[in-house]
């Protein structure tokens, strides 16, 4: 049953992903924190963090992260945790691989025509929209705390405004700038 | 392609996409892509200019000109840009098949990662020193995912005209809990409908 959720869940992503991996963010959120309920807030923007760090694309990282975690936290053994993995990952990659080969066969000609530009004209900015939700939704007790523990709260909020200014204006490197926030928690927070 | 089809003999004539492929020619596409899978960090984007100095460059596979619409249509479907492209070049070289060659090799590496930590990771999680170092990253990580907002907002030509659209948007999914599919769906069609009957 949690494989054929699992299939279901990340081959809707993979279908209606637009925008690559960060516009895909919103989706993999909704679904597996809040209507699956497969990962923490915390855990999630953990995945976002890992997949940051590693090489790969960051939908499939979530999908296999999530994949083997759901079936872990429903009780299973390893093996079968893996193949949720190796389900999800597949469930993800499966429309890319179907659209893409008819769009070759058949599509590529209508591809510049008005009718599919306009489409795309509506979802740009929507799919900006998906962006900032995924960033609104992320901030949250479980990313930054809260209020009622004020050491840990406010250097959040510092490490958050750093790491925007950093890589935004001053252009520093995203996986050096994940470093040092990682420093400054083992130094801060432990 | 066609063109060439008109005065060549039979043998001469190269079909557009090789239909069959064998372990010879399958290798090199899956060694290829598995490389630029597992060198690349950062995701999809960082992907292209490897892709383009692999395949377009050193393996001449396809020509630059095809390289460059190829990734403007895998960038505006759905899906793991990384995935769509991969399937594009292995489906242009050799079909079917060569397209399982080069999804498989681009997707893989970062399968078999993830699938590590994922196996390894979460005994630690509990550890002290690490959850404190994943306290400070997390804060970092939604700033790091708020940057993109911008930068996509100005490639996407959001205006004062379209600027509302991603703010309702955002809003429905945000504080109404509304699933983003909704929205795209609903986003794909209004921008058909204004162009056919308002523009």
């Amino acid at each position: 049953m949690i494989f054929l959720q699992l299939f279901w869940t990340f081959f809707k992503i993979g279908l209606f992903g637009f925008g690559g991996g960060y516009g895909m963010l919103s989706l993999i959120q909704m679904e597996t924190v809040r209507n699956h309920a497969w990962l923490s807030s915390a855990e999630f923007t953990n995945i976002v963090a890992i997949s940051q760090m590693t090489p790969g694309p960051i939908g499939i990282n979530s999908a296999t992260y999530c994949g083997y975690t759901a079936v872990h936290n429903a009780g299973f053994d390893g093996f079968l945790a893996i193949l949720g993995s190796l389900t999800a990952t597949t469930a993800l990659v499966l429309p890319s691989f179907i659209l893409m080969i008819l769009i070759s066969k058949m599509f590529m000609k209508y591809m510049k025509t008005r009718a599919v530009q306009d489409v795309f004209t509506g979802l740009r900015p929507a799919v900006v929209g998906l962006l900032a939700a995924a960033t609104l939704l992320l901030c949250n007790g479980e990313n930054f705390s809260t209020p009622d523990n004020p050491w840990r709260f406010s250097i959040s909020i510092a490490l958050f405004v750093a790491t925007f200014v950093g890589t935004k204006w001053v252009k520093i490197n995203p996986i050096r700038m994940i470093c040092y926030a990682a420093l400054a928690g083992l130094l801060l927070l432990y | 392609m066609d063109n060439n089809t008109t005065n060549t003999p039979l043998d001469e004539r190269r079909p557009a996409i090789a239909k069959t492929v064998g372990l010879k020619e399958a290798l090199p596409l899956f060694t290829t892509f598995f490389k630029i899978g597992a060198f690349t960090l950062g995701g999809g984007y960082a992907m292209i200019p490897i892709i383009q100095s692999e395949v377009v460059e050193k393996r001449q596979w396809i020509k630059q000109e095809e390289f460059i619409d190829l990734i403007a249509i895998a960038q505006s479907c759905p899906g793991v840009f990384a995935a769509n492209i991969a399937t594009f070049i292995g489906y242009k070289i050799a079909g079917v098949k060569g397209a399982a060659c080069t999804t498989l090799g681009a997707c893989l590496p970062s399968f078999l990662i993830i699938l590590a930590i994922a196996m390894i990771f979460r005994q630690f999680m509990d550890v002290k020193w690490i959850a404190a170092m994943f306290n400070g990253i997390r804060p970092a990580v939604v700033a790091l995912i708020a940057v993109p907002t911008f930068n996509l907002a100005k490639s996407a030509k959001v205006n004062l005209s379209n600027g509302w659209i991603p703010v309702v948007s955002a809003l429905l999914i945000w504080a109404l809990g509304v699933n983003p599919i909704w929205i795209i769906i609903a986003a794909g069609a209004g921008g058909y409908l204004y162009g056919k009957y308002l523009k």
